[in-house]
Formats: structure tokens, C-alpha cells, sequence
């Protein structure tokens, strides 16, 4: 077992799901509240790496990150390394490939909330944040575990982006995915039986465990 | 009674001025839904006390409500509490909700349903310590009868209950103007007697003005000093209940006060001398005899007699009062709760509403032949 791996893949799917709480809330609630009459394509944008091929994804972040593109020169000057291939640049992949599994459920759920109840806070005489942080996050409870649970458990899982982005650098890149596929290609059968095991387990409790304490039961694309 | 048919001439701001008016609303909005558009242009002010916006549903009564609240906006128009402007679209004025002091009691009544029933209370006070939010809600609970639900979320507690925490709710921020959505519509009369008691008891120490929408009669004449009658966005009608309902100078109106006999009639003789006129039902040889209002004879006009005020009888009856007598065949008799509602054709067709134990002791059934009673003044003349 390739514990090396594990604790990687783990270290990248709490980062990605904790820094996706922080950014996808505000990404949802403008979604949800927003009038603007282009907001449809904003939708689109958030929703594409649902559809897009992995490595369409990757490559296109690949190059966004590489030493040719602006995001890329900044960060080189920044800290004198490229961001392509580091435990940075997957995390930055990762957020943008798990963006959507974030905020459509935080969306769903902030459209769930009773206009109604927006509008008594207002004539309460609460302001507009407080009115978030009392009202509508309170009642969105399943839907930010769901968004939490699914952000967590999609990094743990993914591949095209990481092999993309990162490339297959023990300890820096190289997560359990990559790992699978790695023995599969030595012809390791036990190794990658043993580890993909473990990765289907606990996708499987997390899984589970979000079904369980939130029996409202939600889908990937969760608007009604 | 004053009909509504021009704007009086006094200008805005001066109504705003006199002491009388606490609120003055000068509103116009248009929607667009679908392909039919819908216009709400209202004029009007209210005193302290419970006013009532009567109406059917469609007739712009809750945004009226919406719009004093300032969760929407009029296209044009002006907004005034007493002395502070809320709304002024010239002079570039809307204050947000949250600054408006407004109580409101949604329909719905839209408790905050993850917080207790005293947490719902105390969510509009929070410029207060929590000792003096702990005292407020604690006093208005009492007063609104529901203190000992105070740890409960909304869904453990009844229908009743329910309106009252969201009553207090709304009026433990002592609000300048109180705006209730139909707050009782669900309850049944007994303890919706009781809670307007209540809403009474609490308006005597604090004089605002409220207003109150309901598409219910009964609640009109049982709560309003006054009520301004809503349809399609315009005020078509306003003055004490007993003005606006019982005597209603227009067919909608009278609909909505319940006249369900609703006929066209033509003037056909005067009778100065006795205060009275008779008017002939169009396409019957039904003549009654009405009471005298300004008409000329021949002029058009329409009757409303409602249900209720017709007696039947199953002799001719003689040494009346009542001067329309007037025969006629029972066509049909059906139960509804505890009145009889019988359809009697005398050449037109009225519907009467009569006790069952009257249908038994006249042993009434369909075909059989009747007298009507009408009084004068129980038949009230519309425009046209």
C-alpha cells in the first residue's frame, strides 16, 4: 500500500472541499439571488466541468497555469517555480474540476429558502448579511453538507485533471488514482486491488454518511 | 358612502400634513405577466386604527402591502409615515425594509422555522441587550397569550398559535405602521374574535395605523372602523363597513358583499312624497318598489337583494309592512350547513336563504307555490 499516495490524496480533498465552502458560497448566492440577465452563462461556466472530458479540463488548466499564460508568469515571479506539476497547481485544477459539485447544491438549497422569510427578516429590520448567516445558512444546512461531502469525496476521486496538471511526482502529485493506474500498468493486480479497494470504501462511507443525516435527498443537479 | 370618482383636490403633501392621516400612499405599478398586464394606481390615506383593504384575490391588495413594507418598489409614486417620506420617486427616495419600522404579518406568516417561538420574537430586536430582548418578548408573548410556548419551534404548534407568535413577532419592535396579510384567514370565528381582542387591546396603548387585507365579509364588518375596497388595482370604494357593504352603489361591490340576487331594472314611476320609486325588473313584469335615490324615470339602474332579507310566506300574506309581495314557485331547495337555500321563480329567479326549520313548517319543496316579501329598503339600487 502506498500510504505516500493516500495521505496526499487526502491532504488535496480537504483543502479543495474546505477552500470550495469559502468560495462557492458567495459563487451560489449570487447564482441564486442575482438578476443580472446574463447570469445563465455564469451558470454555464460553473457547470461545464460536469461535461467536459477531464482532459480537456486539465490541458486547458494546464496551459492557464504554465509559464506562457499571465496567471503563470505572476506565480513564478511570485515564488520562482511554475505552478504545472506542484501540490499547488492540483489543488488549483482540483477547485475548478469540483467547483460545480459545490455550488449546486448550496444553490438548490439557497433557492429552497422561502422568499418569505427573506422578506420578514428584512421588515425585522436585519440587514442583508445578517439575514445570511440567520436565515438562510441555518436552513441550508443539508445543502452545505451535501456540497461539502460531494467536493471531498469528487477530489478523492479524480484523474484526468490530476495526471493533466500534476503529472505522477511521488509526494507531491501522485494520489491514489494515479497510483491505481500506475500498478495496473506494472501489472501489479494485488496493489491496485488493494488500494482501489480502500478508495471505494471511503468514498462509500462518506457517501453514506451524507445520505444518512440528510434525508433530503438531493441529485447532482439539484434545481427544481 | 364616497365613491370614488375623481381625486379629491388637495394636493399630497397637504393630506400628508393634517393630523388625520398617519399613512399616505400615492401609488402606481404595472406588471406584466403573460400577455395580460395589470396597473395598481391607489390614492389614499388612513388614520391610526385598523383600516381594512377589501377585495377579491387579483386585486392588488397584498402588493399594495409589499409596497409600503419596501420589498417592492412603485414604478412611481409617494410613500409617507406621518412626518417621514418612505417612498418618493421624484426625489429619488426608497428606503430598505429594514429601515422602514414596518411590522408585517405575511400570509403565510413566514415564522423562521429552525428558531424557537421566543427566538422568532426576539430576531427583530437585536439592537437590544438580550436581558431587555428577554423582557420584551416575554411581556408581548403573555399579552398575546402563547408565553408558555416559548421554547417551541413553529411546527409544534397549532394554526392559532402560530398567528400569534407571528403577530408578536411583528409588533414587539414597535412598529410605526402595521400591515396584516390576511392573519387569520385559516382560524375558525371564536379564536379569531379572541386574537382580534387581542390586536385591539395591544392598537389602544399604541395608535398606529394598520392595515389589514381580507377577501372575507365577515371580517370586515367584524374588525374595521374603516375599508377601502380594492378591484383591479383601483380603490372603487371606501367608508365605514356599514356604508361600503350594505349599501353599495356598485355591482362589484355588492357581489362582495354577498347580494346574490342581482338583477337590471328601469325606473318607472317616482313617488317624492313617500321617499320611494318603482322600478320594473328588465325582461319580467316584476315591479318593486325601491327606496327614492337621485333618478329620472326610465333611467337604468340595478337592484340587489340579498338572500337573507326575503321572506317567504305560503298564504298571502296581508297587513304588511313590507311593500313588495310578490308570488311566485319554489323551483328548488338545497342545503347548505344550516341554511336552506331555495331558487322561487315570480318571473325572475331569486335565490332565498331560510332556516331549515322555516322549510319544514312551510313544508316547502320544489313546485310548490309561495309569496315573496320584500322590504323597500331591502332592495339596493347600483349604478349602472
Amino acid at each position: 500500500m502506498d500510504w505516500q499516495s493516500f495521505w496526499l490524496t487526502i491532504r488535496l480533498a480537504v483543502l479543495v472541499a474546505a477552500i470550495l465552502a469559502l468560495c462557492g458560497l458567495p459563487i451560489a448566492y449570487w447564482i441564486t439571488y442575482s438578476r443580472w440577465r446574463w447570469k445563465f452563462i455564469a451558470e454555464a461556466v460553473v457547470a461545464l466541468p460536469i461535461v467536459l472530458p477531464p482532459t480537456v479540463l486539465g490541458f486547458y488548466i494546464l496551459i492557464a497555469l504554465g509559464p506562457r499564460s499571465p496567471l503563470g508568469r505572476w506565480w513564478q515571479s511570485l515564488t520562482g517555480h511554475t505552478l504545472a506539476f506542484t501540490f499547488e497547481g492540483l489543488v488549483i485544477g482540483s477547485i475548478i474540476y469540483s467547483l460545480p459539485f459545490a455550488v449546486q447544491p448550496f444553490a438548490a438549497s439557497f433557492a429552497a429558502v422561502d422568499q418569505r422569510l427573506l422578506a420578514a427578516s428584512a421588515t425585522l429590520g436585519a440587514s442583508k448579511l445578517r439575514t445570511v448567516f440567520e436565515i438562510i445558512l441555518p436552513l441550508s444546512i443539508p445543502g452545505l453538507v451535501t456540497g461539502i461531502a460531494l467536493s471531498f469525496a469528487h477530489t478523492m476521486g479524480e484523474f484526468g485533471v490530476v495526471l493533466m496538471v500534476g503529472g505522477n511526482i511521488p509526494g507531491v502529485t501522485r494520489t491514489v488514482s494515479i497510483d491505481i493506474y500506475d500498478k495496473v500498468q506494472a501489472f501489479n493486480y494485488a496493489g491496485a486491488n488493494a488500494t482501489a479497494l480502500l478508495l471505494l470504501a471511503i468514498s462509500f462511507t462518506i457517501l453514506s454518511l451524507v445520505y444518512a443525516l440528510n434525508r433530503k435527498v438531493w441529485a447532482v443537479w439539484p434545481f427544481k | 358612502m364616497r365613491v370614488e370618482t375623481k381625486q379629491p383636490d388637495v394636493t399630497f403633501e397637504e393630506r400628508t400634513r393634517s393630523a388625520r392621516s398617519a399613512l399616505a400612499l400615492l401609488l402606481r405599478k404595472r406588471f406584466q405577466t403573460g400577455n395580460r398586464s395589470f396597473e395598481l394606481n391607489v390614492n389614499l390615506e388612513t388614520p391610526a386604527g385598523i383600516t381594512i383593504l377589501f377585495g377579491p384575490s387579483g386585486a392588488g391588495k397584498t402588493t399594495i402591502l409589499d409596497c409600503i413594507a419596501g420589498l417592492t418598489a412603485p414604478d412611481s409614486g409617494r410613500i409617507a409615515l406621518r412626518d417621514q417620506l418612505l417612498f418618493d420617486d421624484e426625489k429619488r427616495i426608497h428606503i430598505p425594509p429594514q429601515n422602514r419600522r414596518v411590522g408585517y404579518v405575511f400570509q403565510d406568516l413566514a415564522l423562521f422555522p429552525h428558531l424557537s417561538v421566543e427566538e422568532n420574537v426576539q430576531y427583530g430586536l437585536a439592537s437590544l441587550t438580550a436581558a431587555e430582548q428577554r423582557k420584551r418578548s416575554h411581556q408581548i408573548l403573555q399579552s398575546f397569550h402563547v408565553a408558555t410556548l416559548r421554547d417551541r419551534k413553529p411546527s409544534q404548534i397549532s394554526g392559532g398559535e402560530r398567528q400569534r407568535v407571528a403577530l408578536a413577532r411583528a409588533l414587539v419592535t414597535e412598529p410605526a405602521v402595521l400591515l396584516l396579510d390576511e392573519p387569520l384567514a385559516a382560524l375558525d370565528a371564536a379564536i379569531k374574535s379572541k386574537i382580534v381582542d387581542d390586536l385591539r387591546a395591544w392598537n389602544e396603548s399604541h395608535q398606529i395605523p394598520i392595515l389589514y387585507v381580507t377577501h372575507s365579509r365577515e371580517e370586515v364588518f367584524a374588525l374595521g372602523e374603516r375599508v377601502i375596497v380594492l378591484q383591479n388595482g383601483k380603490v372603487i370604494a371606501q367608508g365605514t363597513p356599514h356604508e361600503v357593504m350594505t349599501a353599495p352603489r356598485q355591482e362589484t361591490i355588492a357581489v362582495l358583499a354577498g347580494f346574490e340576487n342581482i338583477f337590471d331594472a328601469r325606473v318607472t314611476a317616482i313617488h317624492e312624497d313617500r321617499g320611494t320609486m318603482t322600478c320594473l325588473i328588465a325582461g319580467s313584469n316584476v315591479q318593486l318598489e325601491t327606496p327614492l335615490v337621485r333618478a329620472d324615470v326610465g333611467s337604468a339602474l340595478r337592484v340587489g337583494i340579498r338572500a337573507g332579507d326575503i321572506l317567504l310566506a305560503s298564504i298571502e300574506p296581508a297587513g304588511l309592512s313590507a311593500r313588495n309581495v310578490i308570488p311566485g314557485r319554489v323551483i328548488s331547495l338545497a342545503q347548505r350547513d344550516v341554511i336552506v337555500v331555495a331558487k322561487v321563480n315570480c318571473g325572475i329567479e331569486l335565490e332565498v336563504h331560510l332556516t331549515l326549520a322555516a322549510r319544514d313548517s312551510l313544508q316547502l319543496q320544489p313546485g310548490r307555490e309561495v309569496w315573496l316579501v320584500i322590504k323597500t329598503h331591502s332592495c339596493h339600487l347600483m349604478e349602472k
